[in-house]
């Protein structure tokens, strides 16, 4: 069979048969063409979605909660119903203690403050923060850098402002790096501006200050508005967040099944959802682009078979010349995968080119809605594998059909 | 040569079956030259593909060179068939995708020779039938007389010990016809059996010997004084 297969008479055969029969194996090919085309342009495109999509939430701690402090619903230890709950700096610290998994936990408060700048002004959220924000929220900085340990413990006046903040302060061209702005009527020096992405916890117009400058200055005390919450990537967020709201009505003499007492927005849960909804997408392009695959492969038989039914005469022929069923079933065999699988490089290579023309039209600058929209090279093998045992299998059926008939009766074909 | 003995051959046709050889008996020697002549429906189609393996006979006898032909598998038929017989049929049957040269080396290609070989063979047997010139035209750019004259190169080159022909001149005008048999007459000049088919008088009496099938039996079987065909042409 290698010695076959090596041999150029059997492609001279092969090509023969092929290339004088034209419209008849460029319709075969179209079929594996056209699935292997649709395989790989839909996983591609399933790919390049779920890398804009990493990229997306790339700049979060997926692992987080964010826990917020609201009204009671139930009367508890003599306090009534519909009490306000504050959170404060202790609690944060006592649910970083005592809740198992935790990486750490942010304090944040918030406000909003008109700002000025010269004639320039404007009404945006302020954030106390602490460094920290920067491992659950990353900050790309254009300039500058963010607040940092020593403007905590100093309680510094430095802020660090979006690109859309700048945008509305600043004159164009403008350095903003150590201008000075008046938050509240105090002077603020600003140390860094960062870039708005494409995902945001609130408005793009924000301004972060040193937690500690911002608790002084709005004389806050102890109280936070939130907190942050990280957990550690082999335990389940989920369990943190009741565990940490349990402690926090335990601390703050509120119901254990008061619900409504402490509000929760868990960025993991809303993650896990959309990597559910990538992961079915990725099933749906697999089962289309296998079952087209399939459907090509068929095509290829069904018309193998019309072929063979075609050239019944001609098998009659080479058999009285001296042909065994034997090399009639191998040349039809050899005819059904090479054409299959010259097909399917095309279809690769043209998938190749619909991932190329993606990545121009959706894949190029930072809001992308594909990224790096590919196909890895060991799916494509495995695919051309699959391809040559299909179109194997398959080029069997005619190959069998082709021997089955009485060469006399090939020959009395008209 | 060949012996067949107590020939039978049966189709069945719905229900019934049709019994188209009843019992042949036929032996013919080497570098004859043999008619089978009948009407259509006595038989002689049937004879001449059991002869050349094609078909199978259900009763009987038939052995070829020697070598007892029954119960072949396809591979062995098949073999058999490249190594002892050359087909010329009435619609020539080229492979019109095949120039002419590589219609006449495809016996070869089954033999298992090397292309050069093949090419050459092909070649020699082209020239013998003085089709040279055309060696690499497709069959569809050949006259009739030239495509059969192109299908007995390609019965010649795997060096047949017999050379069956189903009708070889049913499908051309009287010229070619003549010319055709002329070219026939000098293979069997030269040695080769001959054995064909026709419902043609005039084609049969060119032949040497004449056998006469009705309804599955041998009515007559006779030895001619051949007429050459050269004079015709």
């Amino acid at each position: 069979m290698f010695k076959f297969l090596t041999d150029r008479d059997t492609w001279q055969e092969v090509f023969d048969s092929l290339s004088k029969n034209k419209l008849r194996s460029i319709l075969t090919m179209v079929g594996v063409w056209w699935g292997i085309l649709l395989l790989i342009g839909l996983l591609g495109s399933a790919r390049g979605l779920e890398n804009a999509f990493n990229r997306l939430f790339g700049d979060f701690a997926t692992n987080s909660v964010f826990v917020w402090a609201q009204s009671t619903s139930k009367p508890f230890q003599g306090f009534q119903e519909g009490r306000q709950v504050k959170l404060t700096l202790t609690d944060a610290k006592k649910v970083e203690e005592n809740v198992e998994g935790i990486e750490f936990v942010v304090p944040r408060s918030q406000s909003q403050a008109m700002v000025v700048r010269n004639f320039l002004s404007g009404t945006f959220g302020i954030n106390g923060d602490y460094p920290l924000l920067d491992q659950v929220q990353k900050k790309k900085l254009i300039h500058g850098r963010f607040i940092n340990q020593n403007d905590i413990e100093s309680n510094k006046k430095v802020v660090v402002i979006s690109e859309d903040v700048y945008k509305q302060l600043f004159e164009k061209g403008v350095q903003a790096i150590g201008e000075l702005i008046q938050i509240n009527s105090m002077n603020f020096k600003v140390i860094g501006v960062f870039e708005v992405g494409n995902m945001n916890m609130g408005p793009s117009t924000d301004m972060h200050i040193p937690f500690t400058t911002f608790q002084q200055i709005y004389n806050r005390g102890e109280n936070i508005s939130w907190m942050m919450i990280t957990g550690k990537p082999e335990y389940n967020i989920k369990q943190i967040e009741e565990d940490s709201k349990l402690i926090l009505r335990n601390l703050n003499n509120v119901h254990p099944e008061d619900k409504r007492a402490f509000g929760s927005f868990n960025l993991g849960k809303e993650f896990a959802k959309m990597t559910g909804f990538l992961s079915g997408m990725q099933f749906l392009t697999w089962f289309v682009g296998i079952a087209t695959l399939i459907a090509g492969v068929f095509a290829i038989g069904n018309i193998l078979l019309i072929t063979v039914k075609e050239r019944t005469k001609e098998i009659g022929v080479r058999r009285a010349l001296g042909a065994t069923p034997y090399e009639i079933k191998r040349q039809i065999l050899v005819e059904a995968v090479f054409i299959t699988l010259l097909a399917g490089f095309f279809g690769i290579i043209s998938g190749g080119w619909i991932l190329i023309a993606l990545d121009a039209a959706f894949g190029q600058g930072p809001d992308a809605t594909m990224v790096n929209a590919s196909v890895s090279i060991a799916v494509v093998f495995i695919a051309l594998l699959i391809l040559v045992i299909l179109g194997t299998l398959i080029g069997l059926i005619p190959a069998f059909k082709a021997t089955s008939i009485k060469p006399i009766e090939a020959l009395r074909e008209e | 040569m060949l012996t067949i003995s107590k020939l039978h051959k049966s189709y069945p046709i719905g229900d019934s079956s049709l019994h188209v050889l009843k019992g042949i008996d036929l032996s013919v020697e080497e570098g004859e030259m043999v008619a089978i002549m009948g009407s259509s429906g006595s038989g002689k189609s049937t004879l001449l593909n059991i002869i050349g393996m094609l078909d199978e006979a259900d009763e009987g006898e038939y052995i070829l060179d020697g070598v007892p032909i029954k119960n072949l598998t396809e591979k062995k038929a098949a073999i058999y068939r490249n190594k002892f017989l050359g087909f010329i049929f009435q619609s020539f049957n080229l492979i019109n995708y095949k120039n002419a040269i590589e219609n006449v080396s495809l016996p070869l290609y089954y033999q298992g020779m090397k292309r050069a070989e093949r090419q050459e063979l092909g070649m020699f047997h082209l020239e013998k039938v003085g089709l040279a010139n055309w060696a690499h035209h497709l069959p569809n750019e050949l006259s009739g007389g030239q495509k059969q004259r192109v299908a007995i190169a390609r019965a010649l080159a795997a060096n047949p010990k017999l050379l069956l022909a189903d009708e070889p001149t049913g499908a051309l005008d009287t010229k070619t016809s003549h010319e055709i048999m002329a070219f026939i007459q000098q293979l069997n000049d030269e040695g080769k059996t001959i054995l064909m088919v026709t419902h043609e008088e005039d084609i049969a009496n060119m032949c040497k010997r004449i056998v006469r099938l009705k309804d599955g039996v041998i009515m007559e079987d006779v030895f001619v004084e051949q007429v050459r065909a050269e004079q015709y042409v």
